[in-house]
Parts: structure tokens; C-alpha cells; sequence
């Protein structure tokens, strides 16, 4: 099966480095890869977004109205990459319930939930939790693999603050299921 | 040691590099630079994973030095590279311009990357037509993959013909990442050996005619080398009238837009790898075979260009395709489709606008900026590239041309107004973008005694890059320890005597001696003031929380917003209603400059720390 994404922020939220831990992981699985990244200067707090691509595909870019599935880091995001999503894809946006509508769309207020566990630094991982459990792109249990990796050289509080970020994201919309 | 057989996800510019050990490179070299600057740093890494003594990976001060060193390997006999982004081939385009007669011993490698969009660069400029214009064949690549087989490719070409060969990715092939079979690392193993012969590496005017002659010579024979040949993408679908030639992304776009459309059966789909020269039995072949031709590629139609029919070949000359932007995919597919009489399935969007891009919460440039308008509040402003050139969101950056020409323009501003109607005309400029292009236009301002200030934002490192180390840090690209120059010493080197060190978050003492070196200047000719403090990125969580200074915002705020326009820092927040101003703890890096900068005072020291 070949899967879209579009993964969106700001600079400095971690979008480069949650495209690059879905992609490991899905290569893991055996899957070809392709991504396209934002490097430079929209890296300093401007617009950021990656293209990851599963399966088949030679070109590195989605094409508007092609994406499975749009992650947005920051609401502002939402509009402004939207147009990516295919009839029927889906939006997981960083918002709280009420404040954004659309369309295919299911906020998840991962600011909060990084608050509330004093868990700042995370918040793209809320999210790439709560795409997980959005899209069969990848199992959770890969990606844990992947976070054991890369967090390897880090502090213990480090690592479980990273898999606390993703297994609530996920089971936040687990559970709507 | 890695294991052979194995996928591994890499960059395109990661590729690149892994291309480099897998073909005996031993000497690399470059400047950093959007979207090339990940291609040297990788290279460092696999000198050091698979202890390749034999290979030489340098930062050079500019892409000419960088050219230069690489060069001078290749013509003792080694395999060599040098990377740059396009505008700096821009500055090496004179060496470039000379190697291509004087040929290569050693495979020699030329990796320009060009940023069609344009993302993160002044220019769209096509690094292929540089190409042509040297005289020197470019390779195209499609994706990261083959960007990693051209390195082994364009050195066997380089080799056979005894001429540097370009690489021409692309942003989308640098960042673009992908999963890769790697094959062994391979450690060049030449001795250097320079043969001299004068005619050759010195040639004089008479000589060169003779080498522009034998270069002549060699192009005829690449453009019938057959590893390079274009490639016919869907060979079994016969000989339709219509064909579409590729190349670079622009192939790997057409790849999938051809299948999910459907028409391969409708067109000839040929990938051209190598642009120039384009190969002479392709050109007629093609031409002979379809009568009418759709070329794809970016940013300049340069296979366009060699298939001189105009009544056959559709492409931006034409008018068919763009001639400016990145030619994405939908756009591609709109072009595809009406090109085979079918229908587009994509959407092209709308560009929204997004957020734009800012100086860190704490960038120490933001505070030299703030103050520079305090100072000098109906100067001009030239300023450059870096981070800096984002100053430009506080109105502090008025002009940016080129590496290098902040000063050289301020000059030029000084010395067309006459003495009474000239304003006051503070350039700044970085660290590196001084090393890099600014020490001879300094020194050109010195000899004319032009009255301008020069601010060197001296922040230690090549931040927006990624911060690579500049000469001043004295570590290189492996991390290891290599001799510094000292900027004071090398500005006093160019005859400037009124030269001060200053800490730019010290707020009132900064203003105060940019004025004072304003006013000397409007006496004296060029002064100097080096603002130095380390970028944020650049220091570690403990050295920042030792300068952390908690701000708060006192309830005397009345969401005037002067805060928010003249400093722009994205940790103060102006609410919606503009009633006052928040900060965003979050962002906030607690370097206290705010505090100076509300009009009311009420930027204020938190009592807890
Ligand atoms: S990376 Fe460094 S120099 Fe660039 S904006 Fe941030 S703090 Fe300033
Ligand atoms: S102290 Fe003020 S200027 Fe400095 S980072 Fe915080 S809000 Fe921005």
C-alpha cells in the first residue's frame, strides 16, 4: 500500500526530525521511502513542511489532492497545506476541540497534553502519535524501536519523556476509534 | 565499517558524499551553502566511521578557494571534489572557467546545486548553463540514489577526457532523502604526483588557443560517451509521434505523472542525464523520429536550447513551460496531460502565504540591529547574507546584494552623496561573510577613506547554514582543532585604526559606541565595530542558562506594539484584542534586550531567575 503524508510546522517544532523517524521506521518495515525536507532559511520560525512518500513512488514531491494524510504542527498550518489532502484524506491538526473546523479534519490539542505532562519539547511527538493511529502507514512499535535509537546516547528522562509523547498521542485517538 | 549490502536512508546530499568514499575521492572541499551545505559534513563523517586517512575534507573561506585547493589535487593525480551552492559557483566561475581548458588528471568533480523555487537563495540561476558556457559536461541527477551513481560516473568521464564534470542536483535531490543501497567505501589510494609542464598548468594566451581547441575536441567525444547517453524511460511503447525528454527531478516527477495518467503508449519518454553536451546521435535521432517534442526540466531550458527546431521542440522558449519557479510536479502534470489530450488529476494550490521566517527569541544580530537604530536612525543600512539578512523584519537591512558587497556598497552610497546631504551608512556584515568576500572591499574603503561603519556580526560560526565553523573558530569540519585568525587583527591588517570589540547585549553601552564610531567615521573614513556575541545554536543548555534573565511584562503595558514592529521578537506576543503584550515562555531565551527596549519600561527584570 502507498501512503502520502504532508507533516507541517514551523521552524524549530521538529518537523524535519519526526519525517525522518516515520520514514526509518517504515523502511524498517521493508517499505521504500522518499521524503522532501525544508532546509535553510525557513528553518528560523518560518513555514517548514516535509513530503513523505511510502511505497512505490519516484518522485521526491505530493501533488495537491493527493495526500492521504496531512499532519500540521501549529493550526496556521492547516489552511495553508489543506489543499495536499485527497478526496477522503485526513487532517490530524494541533488545536484544541473547538477552535478549528474542516472537513476530514480531527484536532488534537497536543500543546496541551505536552503541558500538561511538563513535556514541552514533545509536542511533535503528540502528534506523530496521533497520526499513527490515523494511518496503518507504520506500527507504533516500530517507531518506539526508532525513538530507543536515536535517544540512545540521551537521559533516560529524555527517552520516556518521547515515548510518553507518542503512546498518549496515539491512544488519544485510539480510543475515539 | 559499514555492511555491504545494506539500505540505508540517506539525504541526497548524504548520498553525494557516500558517491565520494565510494569512489576513491581523497580530497573534498567547499563552502556551505543552501541546499549544498550537508554534502561536506557527511563526507567527514564517513572519513571518520571508516578512518580514510587517505582523504582530505576541508571548509574553504569562499567556493574560489575552495575550487582552487580541490583542483590542484586533481592535477597531482587524485580524485577530488568541490561543493558549493549555485551563487557560489558564481564566485568560483573564474577558476571554473579556466580548469575547463587546462583539463583534469584525477577525476574532478564540480557539485553545484541549484535551488530552482528559489527556497533559500538570491538566484535561480542554472548552474547547467554555467556548464555550457565553460564548456564543461554537467550531470543531472533525478533523486538521491542517482546522485550517488553520478559520482562514480562523472569521475570516469572527468577521467577519460581529462575534464571537470559537473554535478547539477537540485534542492529536491539535496533534500530530498531516501533509502539507499550502499555499496563498499573504496579509500583512494594515489600518491600525488604533480608532472609539471608549463604549457599546460601556466598556459599562456597562445597555448590556450590550442586548449580551447583540444576542449572542442573532447565535448565532440562526450557528447557520444555512451554511459551517459539519455535514456529512453518506456522503451517498449514504440515510436508515437509526441516525446517528452526529462531530466534532473523533473525526470522523476514524469515517472509517476506519466503511469498515473496513463499515457505511456501516447508518448516517448526519454531521461537525459546528461544536458550538456547533449548527445549528437540523441539530438538527431529524436528529431527525426517525433514531430513534436516536450522538454521538461529546470531552471533554464538548456536541452531545449540544443534541439534547435523550433517548429518540433515545446519548453519555455516556447512559452509552453514556465521559464521562472520550481517546476512542480502539478504544474508538470497540467502540461502533461494537455500535451497527450487528457486530463490533469492534481490540483495546483494557491500559494498561501506562510509565516516568515525571524531571528531567534535572543539572537544576538537582533539586539546589534535595535541598537544600530537607536544610533543611527536615518542611516542607511546595507547589509548581506546570513541570518542576519532577516534584520530586514526590524527595518535594519536596507540593501542585500551578494556576499560580500554590504561593504563595497556602502562605499559606493558614501561616495555618491556629497559631505552634506550624506547620511549616516552603517553596513553589517558576518564573521564568515567577511572572511568569505568582504576583506578586499574593506580594504578598497580604506585606500578611499569612505565614511561608512561597518558592523561585523561576528556570532562565531556559518549559522544559517547550519553553523559550520568560519576561520576565526579554529575547529574544522572533522571537529578537530585547527589554527584561528583573529578578526580584530585581520580588519587592523587592512588598514582600519579605529576598530572596537563590543558585546551587543549590553544594550545602552553598544548604542553608545555605535554613535561614537559613527561620528568618527563621518570625520575619518571607515571605522569598525565588531559585535560579538555566540549564536544561541551554537551554545549549550548550560551556557545559556547562565545568562538566562527572566523578563516579565508589567501590567503599565498598553499593547502599543512598539515592541513587537521595532524589535520583533517571536517571544513577545501582542494579544488579539491589542491591549498588551505576553511573553511566550516557550521561546523566550531570556536575554534581557527587550527590557531596553520598551518605550514605557514596562519590559521588565523578573524577580526569580
Ligand atoms: S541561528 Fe543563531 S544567528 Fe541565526 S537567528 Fe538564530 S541565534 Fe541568530
Ligand atoms: S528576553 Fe525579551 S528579547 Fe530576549 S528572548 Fe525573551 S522576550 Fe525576546
Amino acid at each position: 500500500m502507498n501512503y502520502q503524508i504532508v507533516i507541517s510546522g514551523v521552524g524549530g517544532q521538529g518537523v524535519l526530525f519526526v519525517t525522518r523517524l516515520l520514514a526509518q521506521a517504515c523502511m524498517d518495515d521493508n517499505k521504500r521511502v522518499l521524503t522532501s525536507e525544508t532546509h535553510g532559511m525557513a528553518q528560523r520560525g518560518g513555514t517548514v513542511i516535509s513530503h513523505l512518500k511510502v511505497g512505490t513512488f519516484s518522485s521526491p514531491l505530493i501533488r495537491p489532492g493527493n495526500a492521504d494524510l496531512l499532519v500540521a504542527l501549529k493550526e496556521e498550518n492547516y489552511p495553508q497545506h489543506k489543499g495536499f489532502l485527497r478526496d477522503g484524506g485526513k487532517a490530524i491538526v494541533n488545536a484544541g476541540e473547538e477552535s478549528v473546523k474542516g472537513a476530514d479534519l480531527t484536532p488534537v490539542d497536543a500543546d496541551a497534553m505536552a503541558l500538561q505532562d511538563n513535556n514541552l519539547h514533545s509536542t511533535n511527538l503528540y502528534m506523530l502519535g496521533a497520526a499513527l493511529a490515523s494511518v496503518e502507514v507504520c506500527s507504533l512499535e516500530r517507531i518506539k524501536g526508532q525513538i530507543e535509537k536515536v535517544f540512545s546516547a540521551k537521559s533516560d528522562t529524555v527517552r520516556a519523556n518521547a515515548l510518553l509523547a507518542l503512546e498518549t498521542g496515539y491512544n488519544h485517538i485510539s480510543k475515539e476509534l | 565499517m559499514t555492511q555491504i549490502n545494506d539500505r540505508q536512508l540517506m539525504l541526497g546530499n548524504e548520498a553525494l558524499a557516500r558517491g565520494l568514499c565510494e569512489s576513491g575521492c581523497q580530497m573534498a572541499t567547499a563552502y556551505p551553502g543552501t541546499p549544498a551545505s550537508e554534502i561536506l559534513p557527511a563526507v567527514a563523517a564517513l572519513k571518520k566511521s571508516e578512518t580514510l586517512e587517505s582523504l582530505h575534507v576541508q571548509w574553504a573561506v569562499n567556493e574560489k578557494v575552495a575550487f582552487e585547493i580541490a583542483y590542484a589535487a586533481s592535477i597531482a593525480g587524485q580524485r577530488s571534489a568541490v561543493a558549493m551552492k549555485q551563487v557560489g559557483l558564481n564566485v568560483a566561475s573564474d577558476p571554473f572557467m579556466s580548469a575547463a581548458y587546462l583539463g583534469v588528471k584525477g577525476g574532478f568533480l564540480v557539485i553545484s546545486a541549484d535551488d530552482p523555487g528559489p527556497h533559500s537563495s538570491q538566484t535561480e540561476q542554472d548552474s547547467r548553463l554555467y556548464a555550457m558556457s565553460a564548456k564543461i559536461p554537467v550531470l543531472d541527477p533525478d533523486s538521491p540514489e542517482q546522485a550517488r551513481d553520478m559520482v562514480d560516473l562523472g569521475f570516469r568521464l572527468s577521467e577519460q577526457f581529462e575534464i571537470p564534470v559537473m554535478i547539477r542536483p537540485t534542492t529536491r535531490v539535496c533534500h530530498a532523502r531516501q533509502d539507499i543501497q550502499i555499496n563498499k567505501v573504496i579509500p583512494g589510494t594515489v600518491e600525488a604526483n604533480f608532472e609539471k609542464n608549463p604549457g599546460r598548468w601556466a598556459a599562456t594566451p597562445k597555448f590556450r588557443f590550442k586548449l580551447h581547441n583540444e576542449l572542442e575536441a573532447k565535448l565532440a567525444g562526450i557528447a557520444s560517451f555512451e554511459e551517459t547517453a539519455p535514456v529512453r524511460l518506456n522503451p517498449d511503447t514504440g515510436k508515437p509521434s509526441k516525446a517528452i525528454v526529462v531530466a534532473g527531478v523533473s525526470a522523476a516527477h514524469a515517472r509517476d505523472i506519466v503511469n498515473e495518467l496513463d499515457v505511456s503508449d501516447r508518448v516517448a519518454l526519454y531521461q537525459v542525464i546528461q544536458p550538456y553536451p547533449l548527445h549528437t546521435a540523441f539530438m538527431d535521432e529524436i528529431l527525426e523520429t517525433h514531430s513534436d517534442i516536450l522538454v521538461l526540466e529546470e531552471t533554464t531550458g538548456i536541452i531545449e536550447m540544443q534541439l534547435a527546431r523550433r517548429d518540433k521542440v515545446k519548453g519555455k522558449q516556447s512559452g509552453h513551460v514556465p521559464r521562472t519557479g520550481e517546476l512542480l510536479p502539478e504544474i508538470m502534470e497540467a502540461i502533461i496531460a494537455e500535451f497527450c489530450g487528457t486530463e490533469s488529476r492534481s490540483s495546483i494550490m494557491e500559494p498561501v502565504p506562510g509565516r516568515r521566517p525571524t531571528l531567534c527569541a535572543g539572537c544576538p544580530h537582533r539586539a546589534s540591529f535595535f541598537a544600530i537604530k537607536r544610533a543611527a536612525p536615518k542611516g542607511i543600512y546595507t547589509s548581506d547574507i546570513g541570518c542576519y539578512t532577516l534584520g530586514m523584519n526590524l527595518g535594519a537591512v536596507d540593501t542585500v546584494l551578494c556576499m560580500g558587497a554590504a561593504i563595497s556598497q556602502a562605499a559606493g552610497f558614501a561616495h555618491a552623496y556629497n559631505d552634506e546631504k550624506r547620511p549616516p551608512i552603517v553596513a553589517t556584515m558576518g564573521d564568515s561573510t567577511f572572511f568569505h568576500a568582504g576583506v578586499p572591499a574593506l580594504i578598497d574603503a580604506v585606500v578611499q577613506k569612505a565614511p561608512i561603519l561597518l558592523v561585523i556580526l561576528d556570532n562565531r560560526t556559518t549559522a544559517m547554514t547550519g553553523n559550520q565553523p568560519t576561520p576565526a573558530t579554529g575547529i574544522d569540519v572533522l571537529g578537530e582543532e585547527v589554527a584561528s585568525v583573529d578578526i580584530a587583527k585581520l580588519v587592523e591588517g587592512c588598514g582600519i585604526t579605529y576598530c572596537k570589540t563590543v558585546d551587543p547585549m549590553d544594550t545602552k553601552g553598544f548604542i553608545t559606541h555605535i554613535k561614537e564610531a559613527v561620528a568618527y567615521t563621518k570625520e575619518n573614513g571607515p571605522g569598525v565595530v565588531i559585535s560579538r556575541s555566540p549564536c544561541l545554536l551554537s551554545m549549550s543548555k548550560a551556557q545559556r542558562m547562565e545568562q538566562y534573565q527572566k523578563v516579565e511584562v508589567s501590567d503599565d503595558c498598553d499593547g502599543c506594539g512598539y515592541c513587537v514592529s521595532h524589535f520583533e521578537c517571536p517571544a513577545l506576543v501582542l494579544d488579539s484584542d491589542n491591549e498588551r503584550v505576553d511573553i511566550d515562555a516557550s521561546l523566550c531565551s531570556g536575554c534581557g534586550v527587550c527590557v531596553h527596549v520598551c518605550p514605557k519600561g514596562s519590559i521588565v527584570p523578573g524577580l526569580v531567575n
